[in-house]
């Protein structure tokens, strides 16, 4: 029982982060109907920004919560510059065009950021700086860290807050009124562009969070650590509905609580057939057997309320 | 279809840095050769590591020890066949992934290279080494261990450390001296993790360990939190990871994370500085094993170590000692051959016997390194503290003589107990200083065989 236990948090930790990403693919899909597989690639930037200047404000002598605090900040604004750039260069060009050719640019914005962070920070792992007191809890024979629980709180504050800003303010009104359609919501007043490039940077600020997060959960970080992020958070928004925001914060948890389970359990199920590096074979099988019965995803809806 | 479009990135932008490099090189080929005025023959070493992807630094260590060994031969000026050589290193990526080192590897055959250095993983190297032995180029790599590589009966395929036979055997027999009883395996399904975990797992079984539980994962994961909490219940005293750093360090933290108290050990995938840095204080008095001895213990090592220092000003990761043995070895044949062209310089690497910095290089006749040691490292104070080696055909015969020595001690000790129950039977002067004589020498005798212990030690 206690494993069990042990596996869901690994499970609703892992979960919470693919969530945390899976809400900006999902926020700009919901929008514009396009898939920003540059998203992953934006996390990793967040990432790597926290570990510069926490990192070096750190060696410079700041106290370890005040660099910490700066780090984040500063990839959260950076992160939102950059999502940003990547709408008003790569995506409000083609905004008129055929679908596929924003995918194909996403992909290549993909590509461009990665070799772009690997020309800056280089090749090696770089190691995460210890932002928070290592502290370990013990609860019914499964153990956990803080930087967990932060993980599991700061995603469940966060996908609030996204939700309030969406069903409660003007913007998010804007935005929902985008969604339904665009054509209509510029005639009623609504700047289309300011409403999408938004989008894009309230979807990359929770990306640079997300960054952080994993970050320092994991307290590594490398050049093409965003390509798996983002391909798993991705699978969770499609798992969730994609375009739809509750479907991919429940999607991402999910999808977490599922590949925990999978990797413990499968070896056990199948009589040590399949083994462990199966885990990934059990996520898809769920998320096939999911889209064949729910083509939208769990909680998508064909038309309307995307946003 | 994203995965695809970014291999076909990569290689465009391999085939970029390629050309860039190759630019680079055209203007110092012609220089020399003009004032010269002999004949000049460039020879192209192509060379094969991920230099792009989760490995990568590991890659750029392994090209650095091609680029040390080339730039040495070209400032020494060999001369092959009459004509002035010129080495050319053709560096290339594969990522880490089977499917791109066949396409790199057809790339150099395309390209008409006189031999290749690499690659670094197993599982790259084995499918390219059909490429190159179908091509008839001569293969040395100086890290890829899973003993496929050799035994697939290809005339061209060398290695110059020792196969994952000899680790994974010595790793296990390790494992069973540390006084645990019950083992976990992890491995990440390449060839060298799967390969070098099976090994070990054989050996482990043989020498009285239980296997308590096997599990996988893959090289590129981060997140190993499934299935340690899967170990954990089986309370497995030991896991051994067959895989590489990046997700060796990470595997080490995540246990402490959870609670697990098991040693971790591992091969020379996690022998590296960057597994202490990825795992933190984790990896702290862990063991972890790597193919020859300790460049301090071997004449050229400090040597090499401090001119590798200086001139990339980065630490040694792992193998780049044994790469810049691979390609002075290649160079070596083609000169006791006297010809770069492979078919006539091939018979010559078989017959190698080239004192390298990493160790006495020959090959037995499947192309592996003859009588290749393992060395034990434990994680110190975020430093590889050296053990103990074990293996080798050296030590074996060190082994010998400290056997030898043992039992001209037990000899002497004999004599010194046959001489003390003399003097207790006869209570007579004399024979009191008979006994001494014999005592004396029991004692010198003893003193001998330490000293030739002693010195068999030192020889290990």
């Amino acid at each position: 029982m206690d494993i069990f236990l042990q596996q869901i948090i690994n499970g609703l930790v892992q979960g919470s982060i693919y969530a945390l990403v899976a809400l900006g693919y999902t926020m700009v899909y919901g929008i514009m109907g396009l898939i920003n597989f540059a998203h992953g690639e934006v996390v990793m930037i967040g990432t790597l920004v926290t570990i510069t200047v926490a990192g070096s404000l750190i060696k410079a002598g700041m106290p370890v919560a005040l660099a910490g605090l700066a780090g984040v900040s500063a990839s959260v604004l950076v992160c939102m510059a950059l999502g940003w750039g990547l709408e008003r260069i790569a995506y409000r060009p083609l905004r008129n065009a055929p679908r596929l050719t924003p995918l194909i640019t996403a992909i290549g914005m993909s590509i461009v950021l990665q070799n772009l962070a690997m020309m800056i920070w280089g090749r090696n792992y770089l190691t995460f700086p210890p932002l928070l007191p290592k502290m370990d809890f013990e609860f019914a024979g499964a153990n956990f860290t803080a930087i967990q629980v932060i993980i599991v709180l700061v995603s469940a504050a966060t996908m609030g807050g996204l939700l309030l800003l969406v069903y409660r303010t003007k913007l998010g009104m804007a935005m929902r009124a985008t969604a339904q359609n665009p054509a209509v919501a510029s005639l009623m007043g609504v700047n289309i562009n300011r409403v999408i490039a938004a989008a894009f940077v309230i979807g990359s600020a929770l990306g640079a969070l997300a960054g952080v997060m994993v970050g320092g959960y994991y307290e590594i970080a490398h050049y093409q650590m965003g390509f798996m992020l983002g391909l798993k958070a991705f699978t969770a928004a499609v798992l969730g509905g994609i375009g739809n925001l509750g479907g991919a914060m429940l999607g991402g948890i999910l999808l977490g609580i599922i590949e925990a389970l999978g990797a413990g359990y499968i070896g056990d199920l199948t009589g040590g057939f399949l083994g462990s590096h199966y885990q990934d074979i059990f996520a898809f099988i769920v998320l096939i057997v999911v889209l064949m019965f729910k083509p939208s995803g769990l909680f998508g809806e064909k038309t309307g309320d995307r946003a | 279809m994203h995965a695809k479009l970014s291999v076909v990135a990569l290689s465009v932008a391999a085939a970029f840095a390629l050309s860039a490099c190759g630019q680079k090189e055209e203007p110092k080929a012609a220089a020399p050769a003009a004032p010269a005025g002999k004949p000049e023959v460039v020879v192209k070493l192509g060379h094969v590591a991920p230099m792009t992807g989760p490995q990568a630094h590991l890659g750029k260590d392994n090209e650095n020890g091609a680029v040390l060994a080339i730039e040495e031969l070209n400032a020494k000026g060999l001369e092959i066949g009459g004509a002035k050589v010129k080495f050319q290193l053709l560096a290339e990526d594969d990522a880490a992934d089977p499917k791109q080192g066949a396409i790199v590897a057809q790339k150099l055959v395309d390209a008409k290279v006189n031999g290749v250095i690499g690659h670094l993983n197993s599982g790259t190297t084995i499918p390219a080494s059909k490429l190159y032995s179908d091509a008839g180029i001569p293969q040395i790599s100086g890290s890829a261990t899973n003993p496929k590589y050799t035994q697939q009966g290809f005339k061209t395929a060398f290695r110059v450390m020792a196969n994952d036979v000899q680790q994974g055997r010595a790793l296990g027999e390790f494992a069973a001296k540390q006084g645990v009883k019950t083992v976990a395996v992890v491995d990440d399904r390449t060839a060298y993790g799967q390969g070098l975990a099976d090994e070990f797992k054989k050996a482990a079984e043989a020498s009285g360990l239980k296997v308590v539980a096997t599990e996988y994962t893959n090289d590129k994961a981060t997140d190993f939190k499934a299935i340690l909490t899967k170990i954990k219940s089986t309370k497995a005293e030991l896991v051994f990871y067959g895989g590489m750093d990046a997700q060796g360090g990470p595997m080490a933290k995540q246990m402490k994370e959870l609670g697990i108290k098991a040693k971790f050990l591992g091969g020379d995938g996690v022998c590296t500085p960057e597994f202490m840095k990825l795992g933190g204080e984790a990896t702290e008095g862990n063991f972890c094993s790597l193919p020859g001895q300790p460049l301090e213990k071997l004449a050229k090592g400090p040597e090499f170590r401090e001119k590798f220092t200086k001139k990339f000003n980065a630490e040694i990761q792992l193998y780049a000692p044994y790469v810049y043995d691979a390609v002075m070895v290649m160079a070596d044949s083609m000169k006791r051959a006297d010809s770069v062209d492979p078919v006539k310089y091939l018979p010559a690497i078989g017959q190698t016997k080239y004192d390298g910095v990493t160790a006495l290089i020959e090959f037995d006749p499947q192309g592996d390194l003859k009588g290749g040691a393992i060395s034990i490292y434990q994680y110190k104070g975020g430093k590889l503290e050296y053990v103990e080696t074990l293996g080798g055909s050296s030590v074996a015969t060190a082994k010998a003589e400290v056997k030898e020595a043992v039992d001209s001690v037990k000899d002497a000790a004999k004599a010194v107990a046959g001489a003390a129950t003399a003097v207790g039977k006869e209570a007579v002067g004399d024979a009191k200083e008979a006994a001494k004589d014999v005592v004396k020498a029991g004692a010198e005798a003893v003193k001998n065989a330490a000293d030739a212990t002693k010195a068999a030690v030192e020889k290990k």
